[in-house]
């Protein structure tokens, strides 16, 4: 069998980048070893109960009828409609340190007027900031790395303010610790603070549904349980793949949404000039799932998401334990502003987890420790929310090692590799990257990722 | 295919790009860019949407005369002359 492009991965990146193929009468095939879509965004259904994978929130919310801005962009790049994805804009979000709590919306003057209330001495210095990110042209593919911290230094002078506005950013999207380069900042703040939160009613399901339906309406093939274990190269080029099973396609083009690290381990023998870029990132989460009796807004706990810290300056990086109690987010699907209520109460916590204390864990004591952990991340989780334990009905936990199972990444990272190849391009010419390792960021950022990749170099 | 003809298969186009866009009130002199707010990406598929229809290259640098629907409707007429309606 032979394609125009094959596509490593039915995340929503590359399913994205098929839609765009397929449309344009590219004969395209994508390849995914798991049993069902999704990749990092995906769903699953256990004891009768739909759960979301990823999602907490799809971030570049924007209201019907809006022209401009990524979710626009993206719903016109695949022929969409505003109400296939039919987002509902989320109630409030915070974040909580010690002393200190900054609340926002999807009304961008809303976290000015906080920033202005809680850091009065700040709000000129903020509006500084503000100027650098509208400066900068963050979709440029060939924008040079730079320190979010610097920029943020030189524009602010409380490092709680700097810790605060960072704190979402890192948790829903940096792959490097402690700091992150200023054009995934950009990325993340726009997405988060100037356009903000959403979510279908149905979750992750609708939009994966919604872009699956499209690439199968469009002839795109779509192959589950057909992992690649190797990428065929000959003088450069990469001409085809081996998958688990020993079949052979061929294809003019690859593209990979598999990560960087894990896309030149399926290339033998390859190891390119820049390997330093490839190296894998180490960023990676524990989640706690609960099934509640009860609508969390009758804890009552009425936010959509909590980013919250504990300690006296944000550390974001691999603990040394199991799982960072410091700090984490936690997320209620319920609170968003449908118009009729979800059919179960859910609070899920998430807090940065150290892969190394999850991979090689015998069973028995990998199951105790997602069990203890899960009772720690909630001890830590009540200090800025009620007590909701005692109305489970339900729970789950995911862990580093669940996310590998799944997704492939090494380490069960999240944001995938520290070092974004941004303009798609790998070692060999026709190999391209899209995904999280390409660098946009978020359920938006992801198709759009797989939308540029497919329009700069398979559709010219 | 005659200028309303070319006309219908633009504004055919633009509903597929833009499905949520009223283009009732589509002005044929003001340009695209003004009222749907279209940007290099959608400017790009229309010049692809015409080459997957009627197989038509546009040369880049005249994508400029897709300004409006008058500019790109004249500009088009020669090139669809003696191409079938589809609608």
């Amino acid at each position: 069998m032979s394609y125009d492009t094959i596509i490593i991965g039915a995340g929503l990146s590359g399913l994205a980048a098929g839609i765009r193929l397929a449309h344009f009468e590219k004969r395209v095939c994508v390849l995914e070893r798991h049993t069902t879509i999704g990749g990092l965004n995906s769903f699953y259904r256990l004891r009768k109960h739909n759960h979301d994978v990823g999602l907490h929130a799809v971030t570049n919310y924007a209201p019907p009828g809006t022209r401009t801005g990524p979710l626009s962009k993206l719903l016109r790049q695949l022929r969409l409609r505003w109400d296939d994805f039919d987002l509902v804009p989320q109630v409030e979000s915070s974040v909580v340190f010690p002393d200190r709590t900054l609340r926002f919306t999807n009304d961008f003057e809303y976290l000015k007027q906080q920033v202005a209330e809680q850091f009065p001495q700040q709000a000129d210095n903020f509006q500084k900031l503000l100027g650098h990110i509208d400066a900068h042209d963050e979709l440029d593919l060939f924008q040079r790395e730079t320190s979010a911290r610097e920029v943020l230094n030189g524009c602010i002078s409380d490092p709680l303010l700097i810790d605060m506005l960072l704190c979402p950013l890192m948790f829903y999207g940096s792959p490097t610790p402690h700091d992150m380069d200023f054009t995934q900042f950009v990325i993340m703040f726009k997405s988060i603070f100037y356009e903000g939160f959403g979510r279908p009613f149905h979750g992750v399901r609708q939009i994966m549904k919604q872009i699956v339906r499209k690439f199968k309406s469009l002839g795109g093939e779509l192959k589950l349980r057909a992992g690649v274990r190797e990428i065929v190269t000959d003088n450069g080029r990469a001409v085809g793949v081996i998958l688990d099973d020993g079949q052979e396609l061929s294809g003019k083009n690859i593209v990979s949404s598999a990560g960087s690290a894990e896309t030149l381990q399926l290339c033998p023998g390859d190891v390119p000039d820049n390997k330093a870029d490839y190296a894998p990132g180490e960023i990676s989460f524990v989640e706690t799932i609960s099934v509640l009796d009860r609508h969390p807004s009758e804890l009552p706990h009425h936010e959509t998401i909590v980013f919250y810290n504990h300690a006296d300056s944000f550390h974001y990086e691999c603990p040394n334990e199991p799982v960072d109690l410091r700090s984490g987010i936690i997320c209620s699907p319920n609170n968003f502003q449908y118009d009729e209520p979800l059919d179960d109460g859910r609070i899920r916590i998430t807090a940065l987890a150290n892969p190394a204390c999850w991979m090689d864990l015998p069973e028995e004591e990998y199951v105790a420790q997602k069990a203890r952990c899960f009772d720690e991340i909630a001890d830590s989780a009540v200090k800025v929310m009620p007590e909701f334990r005692e109305f489970t009905v339900d729970t789950d936990v995911f862990t580093p090692r669940t996310i590998r199972k799944f997704t492939g990444h090494l380490n069960g990272c999240v944001y995938g590799a520290p070092h974004k190849l941004r303009d798609g391009c790998t070692h060999l010419e026709n190999l391209y990257l899209c995904g999280t390792d390409q660098g946009f960021l978020g359920i938006v950022g992801s198709m759009l990722s797989g939308i540029t990749i497919a329009n700069r170099y398979l559709l010219k | 295919m005659n200028p309303d003809e070319i006309r219908l298969v633009i504004l055919d186009i633009l509903a597929s790009i833009a499905p949520d866009e009223d283009l009732s009130n589509l002005d044929d002199d003001v340009a695209f860019r003004e009222q749907m707010e279209l940007d290099s990406m959608d400017f790009l598929d229309i010049v692809m949407e015409l080459r997957k229809r009627y197989r038509v290259q546009i040369p880049e640098d005249e994508y400029i005369q897709l300004g409006t629907m008058s500019s790109t409707v004249e500009y088009l007429v020669p090139m669809l002359r003696d191409v079938q309606s589809l609608a």
